[in-house]
């Protein structure tokens, strides 16, 4: 999570710091409770999983196996918190996601299309559908007050239909081209070249050991340093603005701890990556769509009026806001990171399949409420889901290399679910 | 001498920061009607609470004694099954279901668990004869005014065998002539015998009915007045610790042209697209002036209102909007805004507030585009547009970062206020500004008032206090039935000729 940048989180701040300076710092722990709680969480259950499954948790190849499985719910966990804050729901991602990927393979594989069938133009082609997907839902939920739930619902049987259709039944269509599957399991190009520290072992044969000896892939390593160091100086730049204008309420060695702390988790896992193939290239599509949802979230006038909706609807409209538009922006926004999973979970599998992202929407939407957003609307934070989405991902696939059941896995996952909302809303009644 | 029903003794609340109540005394005799005011905030609802135990015995300190015996309640239940009822200010009614069935929820007539309905609609019927209600047991609640649900609500009591019933702030959403209804019912109550506590910010109302005052500030009682002793002036130099010479901030009205012009303004029902709510409007505002909007409820003027901000209400709307002269295109909420107009809503908590966000983001919401470039928002400016705004209008709160959804009633209609401010409006039209929030704070709103007005704003008031209008305003429409049915100076006008004026309204054949 080396991407984790933009700003810092907000603290919940009285603006005469001198003066109170342990309370502030207390309060400023307890506002970002949740937050840190969370990141905590995902640490301490990596670390259990770390411990149960002998250390193969950490291990650089599972790490990017980590990734790979899980990057699609992350995806559109981004689109389902807008979904969410907003006020609404969608159930229809899975199928859309399907429904995409089938596209994709038909357009790529089956149908002639000539030089349409490239996979550039193909994405590019089913991401615009996805958009157009949200729109048709999000029209009804806007324009005419459907309930989202009702219009979703709808929304994931039809496109799970012509999801299957498409295939033609049962079948599966594949093999996709493998520039395509790259956007699933390639790993960016090393345009450094890679750096041995420890040669590998060669044996007597005069072969060498697979896995022994440690090359770094340098392009990993400078790209990680690079976002980390971006990390500590907007967080430290943010910081002196603040002070500068005596709003800062976060005091100094928590700033520091915060960021060092940061940093080295991100710097290790940055090092587990350049010592396997290097970074994941969804990985890197990942980091760059979780910043810019944080940006969108935190920093800009259309995020800022997605939560006054959410929060209450009624009084935005009457402050001016298009409440109408701002519904089915939200749902197009939806259906193009559907699409986009739905492109990740095809590429992974390298073949569309009828049930490509099945059930998949009640884990993207489990992500962001353990994230901490509102059911009822107007509450719940980008790192929040994403994090949120990890643990879901890490409990996967802890559990599966521990050979956990998977229908033990289900229950383990409810519970987690049921127990962070409890978490929650134990919480908002304390304070 | 009455026999004491209920004491309370040193009751201290502390929330987590804040001490609610400190060592607050409160006793009340048999078959009185005994009021409690104070200030928003000053901690009447939270002693309520604790008397009725929605905070547990356990959570305060103190004592609560009712009939002779103390009481340690562990929940509401606890307290209503001794017979103390408390009717909260937000009616806790369900909407869909029937008046008997509202009545007798959770305490339904059955053997068994099946329901005897021919037992409940008798008795229901026996109540609403009590409460002067006529209407079907079996009609929806949903279908009678708030006025009527008010006395659903005190049925619903009076099914508990109440002994002291609690009524918290009830005349707030009813019109004068339901309010005087329940103030009369009152009355009769305490003729039967009945206890009641009253909490009220309508100090005429309390001077009416009240036979004992008890005033609270900042969480402690300051004092108890007897009957004899019950005067406007008395109870506000005791609610707000020093005396208010004038309820109205002195001004001298500077008026200019007009510059805010509204022509045949016609609007129908959403719903029942025959209907016309809004009968030919013609209105105009001067630079400086302050114009209110007199009538009783329902006679359309919020109607009117959000009509003209960004056809928040109503369709078929015709008729003409000019400022300055010039023709305006009111036709989106954001069109209103740019345009220059501004409306505050009359429900802050349903309108006008995102409850669960904090000061900061709700002052700049209206005008996100002043704080931002290209969309993006400068946390900076913002701060310190928000920390202006909270000095300006006075808003108490710990800082910019305070939920809105946890400060008093004043202080959110300042927040609401400092939105619409902060967007920089030329006609400013306030709907009930000082519903529900009390004499310091309205104080303080009509200063922002003045105020504005002296800044050269065109301001409408819409409001149902007419003693507020004929205080504030430089001219007075009078709205009924959907038509302004009169107009007049403040100077000339009088409670007397505006009433006359919705009479004689009243009289004309639509």
């Amino acid at each position: 999570m080396s991407t984790e940048s933009a700003p810092a989180p907000q603290s919940g701040l009285a603006e005469d710091v001198k003066q109170q300076g342990p309370r502030v710092a207390v309060s400023a722990l307890t506002t970002n409770l949740r937050e840190y709680g969370l990141i905590i969480a995902l640490i301490v259950i990596m670390l259990f999983f770390q411990y149960t499954t002998s250390g193969t948790l950490f291990k650089p190849v599972n790490l990017s196996n980590l990734v790979q499985q899980n990057s699609f719910i992350i995806v559109m966990a981004l689109g389902m918190l807008l979904v969410i804050v907003s006020g609404y729901i969608d159930l229809s991602v899975g199928s859309v996601a399907g429904f995409i990927g089938a596209l994709a393979a038909m357009m790529m594989v089956i149908w002639p299309l000539g030089i349409f069938s490239n996979p550039l133009v193909v994405s590019i082609v089913c991401l615009f559908v996805g958009a157009l997907i949200g729109a048709a839902q999000g029209y009804w939920i806007a324009y005419h007050k459907i309930p989202s739930f009702i219009v979703t619902l709808a929304g994931m049987l039809i496109f799970r239909g012509i999801c299957q259709a498409l295939l033609g039944g049962g079948s599966s269509v594949g093999p996709l081209p493998d520039s395509f599957k790259a956007l699933s399991s390639g790993f960016i190009p090393d345009v450094i070249g890679p750096l041995t520290l420890v040669p590998p072992t060669v044996n007597a044969a005069g072969k060498t050991i697979v896995g022994s000896g440690l090359t770094l892939h340098m392009t990993t390593v400078v790209l990680g340093l690079v976002a980390v160091l971006a990390y500590a100086y907007f967080g430290f730049r943010t910081r002196r603005k603040r002070e500068r204008h005596g709003y800062e309420a976060e005091p100094f060695p928590l700033f520091v701890v915060k960021t060092l702390v940061g940093g080295a988790l991100a710097l290790f896992l940055v090092f587990q990556f350049a010592s396997y193939r290097g970074l994941p290239v969804v990985l890197l599509v990942m980091g760059v769509l979780i910043s810019l949802f944080v940006f969108v979230t935190k920093r800009m006038t259309i995020g800022r009026r997605i939560y006054a909706m959410g929060g209450n609807a009624k009084a935005a409209q009457l402050s001016g806001i298009n409440t109408e538009r701002l519904t089915l922006m939200v749902f197009i926004n939806m259906g193009v990171l559907s699409a986009l999973g739905g492109l990740i979970i095809a590429a992974r599998l390298g073949q569309a399949v009828p049930a490509a992202g099945l059930g998949s929407e009640l884990d993207v939407i489990a992500a962001v409420f353990i994230g901490g957003a509102s059911a009822m609307g107007g509450v719940g934070q980008v790192i929040g889901a994403v994090v949120g989405g990890f643990i879901m991902g890490v409990m996967n696939n802890g559990m599966s290399i521990m050979g956990v059941n998977v229908d033990w896995q289900q229950v383990v996952k409810g519970l987690v679910l049921l127990g962070a909302v409890i978490f929650d809303v134990y919480n908002k009644n304390k304070a | 001498m009455a026999s004491t029903i209920l004491e309370m003794r040193d009751i201290t609340k502390t929330f987590p920061g804040v001490k609610a109540l400190s060592n607050v005394n409160l006793s009340v005799e048999e078959g009185e009607i005994h009021a409690v005011v104070g200030e928003n905030g000053a901690g009447k609802s939270t002693l309520m609470k604790v008397l009725s135990g929605v905070y547990p015995s356990g959570t305060y300190e103190g004592q609560i004694i009712f009939r002779g015996q103390e009481c340690n309640f562990k929940g509401i239940h606890d307290s209503e099954h001794i017979g103390i009822v408390i009717i909260h200010q937000e009616l806790a009614l369900v909407p869909m279901l029937s008046i008997a069935e509202n009545i007798f929820l959770g305490n339904e007539h059955a053997t068994y668990g099946v329901i005897d309905w021919d037992a409940n609609e008798t008795r229901t019927g026996a109540l609403l004869k009590k409460v002067g209600l006529k209407e079907d047991p079996k009609t929806l609640i949903t279908n009678i005014g708030v006025g009527k649900q008010q006395l659903v609500e005190i049925a619903k009591a009076l099914s508990k065998e109440v002994k002291l019933l609690i009524l918290d702030e009830p005349t707030a959403s009813l019109s004068e002539k339901d309010s005087q209804a329940l103030l009369d019912l009152l009355l009769e109550f305490k003729r039967q015998g009945m206890t009641s506590i009253l909490i009220s910010h309508k100090l005429n109302e309390v001077n009416r009915v009240a036979d004992k005052v008890t005033v609270i500030r900042d969480g402690r009682t300051i004092e108890t007045l007897p009957r004899k002793d019950i005067s406007e002036d008395r109870i506000i130099t005791s609610m707000v610790g020093r005396s208010l010479d004038d309820r109205y901030p002195p001004r001298e009205p500077k008026i200019g042209d007009v510059i805010f012009e509204v022509k045949d303004w016609s609007v129908y029902h959403p719903i029942h697209a025959d209907r016309q709510v809004i009968k030919n409007i013609n209105l105009n505002v001067r630079r400086g002036e302050v114009v209110g909007i007199a009538g009783l409820m329902g006679a359309g003027r919020t109607e009117f209102a959000m009509s003209l901000f960004g056809r928040s209400y109503g369709r078929h709307i015709t008729g003409e909007v000019s400022l300055r002269g010039k023709p305006i295109d009111l036709s989106s909420v954001s069109k209103a805004v740019a345009s220059g107009i501004a409306y505050v809503t009359e429900d802050r908590k349903t309108y006008g507030l995102n409850l669960i966000d904090h000061i900061k983001h709700n002052v700049t919401l209206a005008n996100l585009s002043g704080v931002s470039s290209r969309g993006v928002i400068d946390d900076m400016r913002e701060m310190s547009v928000a920390n202006d705004y909270r000095k300006k209008t006075n808003i108490r709160a710990s800082s910019v970062y305070q939920l809105t959804g946890n400060l008093s009633g004043g202080n959110q209609q300042k927040v609401v206020l400092s939105k619409w401010l902060f967007a920089d409006p030329e006609v400013l039209i306030l709907d009930e500004p000082t519903r529900g929030i009390d004499v310091g704070a309205k104080y303080e709103i009509y200063t922002i008032i003045a105020r504005l007005a002296a800044e050269g704003k065109a301001i409408i008031v819409i409001s149902s206090e007419m003693p507020e209008l004929l205080g504030i305003s430089d001219r007075i429409y009078v709205m009924n039935e959907g038509r302004i049915v009169g107009e007049m100076a403040a100077s000339d006008a009088s409670q007397e000729k505006i009433m006359r004026a919705i009479v004689r309204g009243e009289g004309k054949t639509s």
